[in-house]
C-alpha cells in the first residue's frame, strides 16, 4: 500500500493513534521491582503482608479444591491459580459497602467479602445452602451466564446513585466475556446514567479453548471503553499493585461522581477452564504456560516483600498450614449439611404466596420424603 | 457396522453432511480445535478446515444472528450453543427471526438451519446447564424440534434435520452421550422427522415419551410386564410436530396412556400430547391420561438432581394408577 498522505480525516490513523494509547500499566516488575514509582499506590506494610498472605491462600484454596474435586468431593470448579493479582488486588482496593458482582471464577474474591468457606464448598457441590448468602455480605452469586452480571451491575450502580450510597460494585468477566452482548449494554448503561461501577475484564488468554484473538479484531480489551465513553485501562493482571492502583484510582472516581471505569488485567490461567473434562494441552502449549508462569503474581510479590524484609519462608508456611487447616475444617461443615429434598426445592420457588400447582406438589413430596 | 456412542454418531452425521453439501457450516464456542465442549465436532475443523467448521466468538445471540444471515447467503448452518441452558442469550434469533423466516417474507426467504445443543439433566453440570426448555421451542410456531433418544436416532434424525429446509432445533440429552453404544451404520441414512418410533409393541397400556425417559420408560415397562401387564413404549422423535397418527392408534388400541417427560410438569411436551389425546380418543379412553414429570421448580441443585428427576419407578406407580383405574 502507498504511504498515505496526512489527511483530516483518516479512521484508520484515528484507531492506530487511540490503540497505541492503551499501554499496559505495570508497577511492579516481574522480578518483582518497582518501575513505576509515581503510580506506587504506597499500601502499609500490613496491608502489603495482608494482600500476600491472601493471595498465597488462595493459591492453596486453589490446589485443595482441585484435588478435592478429583477425589468427588467438590463439584464445579474453575481453577484461580495466576489470577490472583488480577482478583485480590482488586478486591483489595475495596470497602466492605462495596457489591460485588463475581463470575463463576471469582470465589476468592466473595470469600475475602465475607461468605463463609463452607458456602463456597456448597456451592460449589450445587447445594441451596451455598447459595443462601449471609445478610450483610454485599456479594452477587457466581454468574453462570457469561457477561450477564455486567449489565446487572449497571443496575446495582445505578441503585446506589439513587439511594446515594457512597460505594460502588464491582463486577468481573473474562476476555471471552467481552463478545457478548451484556458486556456493551453493561458499559454503556453505567456511562450513560454516570453510575458508580468498575468493570473488570480478566484477560486470562482462553475462553475454554479460543484465544483471546479470536475473540475481537480490537488491539486491546480496554479499548472496549471508549466506545461507552468512559475512562479505560489496561493493566499487568499479575502485578498486585498495579491491579490494586487502578482499581483504587477507579473507585476514588466512582465514589466523587466520576462515573463508571473499566479495567483490563492482562493474567493467564494456569490450570484448564474447569475441572469437568477440559483438557488445555488440546488448544495452548507448555512454552506459553511457562512464559507466563514466569510472570507468576506471588513469585514477584514475594520478591518484593521479601526486600522490604515483610516476607519469608516461616511467614509463608504459617499461612499455608491455616489455609489447609481452615480448608479441611470447612469441607466438614459442607459435609454435615443435610441431603437435600425436592420439598426443599419447591419452598424457596416463591418469595410470596405458594402458587396452586406448586402448593400440590409440595403436599406430595413432603409425604413421599417423610417416608 | 460400528458400535458407536451417541455422540460418536452425532459427529459422524455432522461429517457425512459437511461432506455431502458444501453448504454446511458448522460453528459454535470451542468447536473449532477444541472439537466442542463435549467433542461432538472432534476432527471436524481438521478434517473440513476452518472454513468449515470454526469457533466464534463468546456470544450466543451472535452465533443465532451469524445463522439468521449465512442462510441469507444460501449457507446451511449448523450452530452449537454449547449449553441449551444458554439458549435465553439467543432467543431473538431463534424465536423472533429464523422461525419467522418464511412466514414474513411470505415464503421468498427460508432458514435451513440446525441449532445443535446438549440439554437435560443428571450429570451434575453447575446450574443454568443442564434444563429440558423443549417445551419453550415446541411453542414457536415455524420450528421444527427434535430429540434423539440413542445413537442410531441421533444419526439419521441430524441428517434429516440439516437437510430439512426449515429451522430444527435440534436437543442432545447429556446423559445419553455416553451412556451406552448401538449399532450405527456407517453409511449415510435418513429417519423422516415428524415420525414416532414405536420401541416395543403392547396392548394394556401406553407409555408416550422422548429423549432420555425413553430407556426409564423402557425399564418400567419390562418391570409391568413382569406383573402381567403388556406395556406399548412410544418414542416421539420429534416433539414438534408430533406423529398424532401413531400416538392415536396406539391409544385406541391400548386404550390407556400415561406421557412421560423429564421437564417439569409446566413446561414439556406432555400436556400438548394429552390435549391431542383427550380431543381425538376420547371415547377409547378407559382411565384418565396421567403424565409423570418433574415438580414446578427451576432445575434443581446437582446434588440434588437425582431425585428430582423422573425415573422408571415413578414411571411404574403412575402406570399402576392407569391400569388399575
Amino acid at each position: 500500500m502507498a504511504a498515505k498522505k496526512a489527511n483530516a480525516f483518516d479512521p484508520e490513523q484515528n484507531l492506530r493513534e487511540i490503540e497505541d494509547k492503551f499501554e499496559m500499566l505495570q508497577i511492579l516488575n516481574d522480578e518483582g521491582e518497582i518501575i513505576n514509582k509515581e503510580m506506587d499506590p504506597g499500601l502499609s506494610d500490613e496491608q502489603l503482608t495482608e494482600l500476600m498472605t491472601r493471595m498465597v491462600w488462595t493459591r492453596i484454596l486453589d490446589q485443595r479444591s482441585i484435588s478435592l474435586n478429583r477425589q468427588g468431593r467438590l463439584g464445579f470448579y474453575a481453577p484461580t491459580a495466576g489470577q490472583e493479582a488480577s482478583q485480590l488486588a482488586s478486591h483489595f482496593a475495596l470497602e466492605s459497602e462495596d457489591f460485588i458482582l463475581p463470575g463463576y471464577r471469582d470465589v476468592p474474591q466473595i470469600i475475602f467479602h465475607g461468605l463463609p468457606l463452607e458456602q463456597a464448598f456448597l456451592w460449589s457441590r450445587g447445594h441451596f445452602h451455598g447459595s443462601d448468602v449471609p445478610d450483610g455480605v454485599n456479594i452477587f452469586l457466581p454468574q453462570i451466564i457469561i457477561g450477564a452480571q455486567y449489565i446487572q451491575a449497571a443496575g446495582v450502580a445505578l441503585g446506589k446513585q439513587k439511594r446515594g450510597e457512597k460505594s460502588v460494585v464491582i463486577t468481573y468477566t473474562g476476555d471471552g466475556g467481552t463478545s457478548q452482548g451484556d458486556f456493551y449494554e453493561g458499559i454503556n448503561f453505567a456511562g450513560a446514567f454516570n453510575s458508580p461501577a468498575i468493570f473488570i475484564i480478566q484477560n486470562n488468554q482462553y475462553a475454554i479453548s479460543t484465544p483471546r484473538s479470536l475473540q475481537t479484531k480490537a488491539k486491546t480489551l480496554a479499548q472496549k471503553g471508549i466506545a461507552a465513553g468512559i475512562p479505560s485501562v489496561l493493566v499487568d493482571g499479575m502485578d498486585p499493585l498495579a491491579v490494586y492502583a487502578v482499581t483504587k484510582q477507579a473507585r476514588e472516581r466512582a465514589i466523587n461522581g466520576g462515573g463508571p471505569t473499566l479495567i483490563e488485567t492482562m493474567c493467564y490461567r494456569y490450570g484448564p477452564h474447569t475441572m469437568a473434562g477440559d483438557d488445555p494441552t488440546r488448544y495452548r502449549t507448555s512454552e506459553t504456560d511457562s512464559e507466563w508462569e514466569k510472570r507468576d503474581p506471588l513469585i514477584r510479590f514475594r520478591k518484593y516483600l521479601e526486600g522490604k524484609g515483610l516476607w519469608n519462608e516461616e511467614k509463608e508456611n504459617e499461612v499455608i498450614d491455616r489455609a489447609k487447616e481452615e480448608i479441611k475444617a470447612a469441607i466438614k461443615k459442607a459435609d454435615a449439611a443435610p441431603k437435600q429434598k425436592v420439598s426443599d426445592f419447591l419452598n424457596i420457588m416463591y418469595r410470596g404466596e405458594m402458587p396452586q400447582n406448586v402448593k400440590e406438589q409440595l403436599d406430595i413430596y413432603t409425604e413421599k420424603e417423610s417416608k | 457396522m460400528a458400535q458407536m456412542t451417541m455422540i460418536q454418531a452425532i459427529t459422524d452425521a455432522l461429517r457425512t453432511e459437511l461432506k455431502n453439501d458444501e453448504n454446511v457450516l458448522v460453528f459454535g464456542e470451542d468447536v473449532g480445535v477444541n472439537g466442542g465442549v463435549f467433542r461432538a465436532t472432534e476432527g471436524l475443523q481438521k478434517e473440513f478446515g476452518e472454513d468449515r467448521v470454526f469457533d466464534t466468538p463468546l456470544a450466543e445471540s451472535g452465533i443465532g444472528g451469524l445463522a439468521v444471515g449465512l442462510s441469507l447467503q444460501g449457507f446451511r448452518p449448523v450452530p452449537e450453543i454449547q449449553f441449551f441452558g444458554f439458549v435465553y442469550e439467543v432467543m431473538d434469533s431463534i424465536s423472533g427471526q429464523l422461525a419467522r423466516m418464511s412466514f414474513r417474507s411470505a415464503g421468498h426467504f427460508h432458514a435451513p438451519v440446525t441449532i445443535r445443543s446438549p440439554f437435560g439433566g443428571g450429570v451434575a453440570t453447575p446450574e443454568m446447564h443442564a434444563d429440558s426448555l423443549e417445551g419453550l421451542m415446541a411453542q414457536q410456531p415455524g420450528l421444527k424440534v427434535v430429540i434423539p433418544s440413542g445413537p442410531y436416532d441421533a444419526k439419521g434424525l441430524l441428517i434429516s434435520s440439516i437437510r430439512d429446509e426449515d429451522p430444527v432445533i435440534f436437543l442432545e440429552h447429556m446423559k445419553l452421550y455416553r451412556s451406552f453404544r448401538e449399532e450405527v451404520p456407517e453409511e449415510e441414512y435418513t429417519i423422516p422427522l415428524g415420525k414416532a418410533d414405536v420401541k416395543k409393541e403392547g396392548t394394556d397400556l401406553s407409555i408416550i415419551t422422548y429423549g432420555a425417559m425413553v430407556r426409564e420408560s423402557l425399564k418400567a415397562a419390562e418391570e409391568l410386564e413382569k406383573e402381567g401387564h403388556s406395556v406399548e413404549v412410544i418414542d416421539l422423535r420429534t416433539v414438534q410436530p408430533l406423529d398424532v397418527e401413531t400416538i392415536i392408534s396406539s391409544v385406541e388400541k391400548t386404550n390407556r396412556a400415561i406421557v412421560v417427560q423429564e421437564a417439569q410438569r409446566q413446561a414439556g411436551i406432555a400436556a400438548n400430547v394429552v390435549a391431542e389425546i383427550t380431543e381425538r380418543a376420547i371415547l377409547s379412553l378407559e382411565a384418565p391420561v396421567l403424565r409423570v414429570t418433574a415438580p414446578d421448580t427451576i432445575y434443581p441443585y446437582a446434588q440434588g438432581e437425582n431425585t428430582w428427576l423422573p425415573g422408571a419407578k415413578d414411571i411404574v406407580e403412575t402406570a399402576k394408577k392407569v391400569l388399575e383405574f
